[in-house]
């Protein structure tokens, strides 16, 4: 009798340890899910084959660019439009701020911003615009279709809202990343303003220009 | 009598909205300098509210017409929502600053100019109206406390 007890409470003491081990696998793994769950997946790193810059544009002057033209330069890629009030004004002072610290270096870089609402942002609104933020940045708009275009060899996700309150009844979304490019257009890497100061990402791109990453 | 209720009355007068924007403190008021007056611009702002409320809706003479726009990230993607009425936890900051939400200013009488200033006033469903003053700042701002230090 007493040995059956004995047995019983084992059986109990057994059960409740695998409980017990039960409920720590279930903890961990909610902790380890939560840790690894919360990383935002990094942003469209497709790759450095998928992300191309290529495109046939107009610049703020009025001229047929292509990115031929900026070859030879690190370029600093920049899709938004004049009508986003907050984002794009955020990143493009962002980006002057950036140009700024890189100080002796800046004329090896081409900054470029490209609308992607070309039907608004005509040559002269992009002069007016871009010339507010750096000298050094250049403007770049076209047709509806070569806009695409150049935002399909980015990679660049846009679109055009319905808003019956906006003006001209739409708004656009978009993706707010910068992209670094190579002297020779390939696709070095992806920035987006908020992630790092604009002297973290100065440092960044000057050390990948004098080839130290 | 009736002038001690007269006196009375003439105080609640007074107080009231004194008391009205006692308890709820918008700060931290600014809009971005805009380039061209035909393109919206941003203000941004700190609203405290003691109670639960709600922000209705904002108007200034700068600009035709204000929206409320909360930013929506899907994924890489940011997209700007239209919000009607903005709700106002009791004792909770609710804070509009770059990137996130933002009084979208339409239709603008002309470019905002840094170093200027103009008012705006905030249409609270219960506190009422109270105005602002909002100080225009650079391009590149993110913030007044930024530009104070």
């Amino acid at each position: 009798m007493a040995s059956t007890k004995t047995t019983q409470l084992r059986r109990i003491r057994f059960s409740l340890w695998i409980l017990v081990a039960a409920a720590v696998l279930a903890l961990g793994g909610a902790y380890f899910v939560r840790t690894i769950g919360v990383r935002e997946p990094p942003p469209v790193t497709v790759g450095e084959a998928a992300i191309r810059s290529e495109f046939s544009l107009i610049d703020h002057n009025g001229n047929r660019v292509t990115e031929a033209d900026f070859l030879g330069r690190w370029q600093l890629v920049f899709f938004g439009f004049t009508h986003c009030p907050d984002v794009c004004p955020t990143t493009l002072a962002y980006i002057a701020n950036v140009l700024d610290r890189l100080s002796g270096e800046v004329e090896r870089v081409a900054p470029i911003f490209i609308t992607v609402d070309p039907s608004r942002d005509t040559p002269e609104v992009m002069a007016e615009y871009v010339q507010a933020f750096h000298p050094k940045l250049t403007g770049l708009t076209g047709s509806e279709a070569e806009v695409a275009a150049a935002a399909q060899s980015f990679r660049v996700y846009y679109e055009k809202m319905e808003e019956e309150t906006a003006p001209d009844g739409y708004l656009m979304a978009h993706a707010g990343h910068i992209y670094l490019m190579t002297p020779e257009g390939r696709f070095e890497d992806v920035f987006r303003e908020g992630e790092q100061s604009a002297e973290e990402m100065a440092t960044d791109v000057l050390a990948r220009m004098n080839g130290k990453q | 009598m009736r002038k001690l209720i007269a006196i009375v009355v003439a105080v609640w007068a007074i107080a009231s909205p004194a008391l009205a924007e006692e308890s709820i403190r918008v700060f931290d008021t600014w809009a971005r300098a805009t380039i061209l007056a035909s393109r919206p611009g941003a203000a941004y702002l700190t609203i405290e509210s003691a109670a639960e409320d709600r922000l209705l809706g904002v108007t200034t003479p700068v600009a035709g017409h204000v929206m409320i726009h909360a930013v929506e990230k899907d994924g890489d993607v940011s997209r700007m929502k239209h919000i009607e009425t903005l709700e106002l936890p009791a004792g909770e900051r609710v804070t509009l600053a770059p990137g996130g939400m933002h009084l979208m200013l339409m239709a603008l009488q002309d470019k905002l100019s840094e170093g200027t200033t103009f008012p705006m006033t905030l249409s609270f469903e219960t506190a009422g109206e109270v105005t602002v003053e909002v100080s225009v700042l650079g391009i590149a701002a993110q913030g007044p406390r930024e530009a104070a230090e």
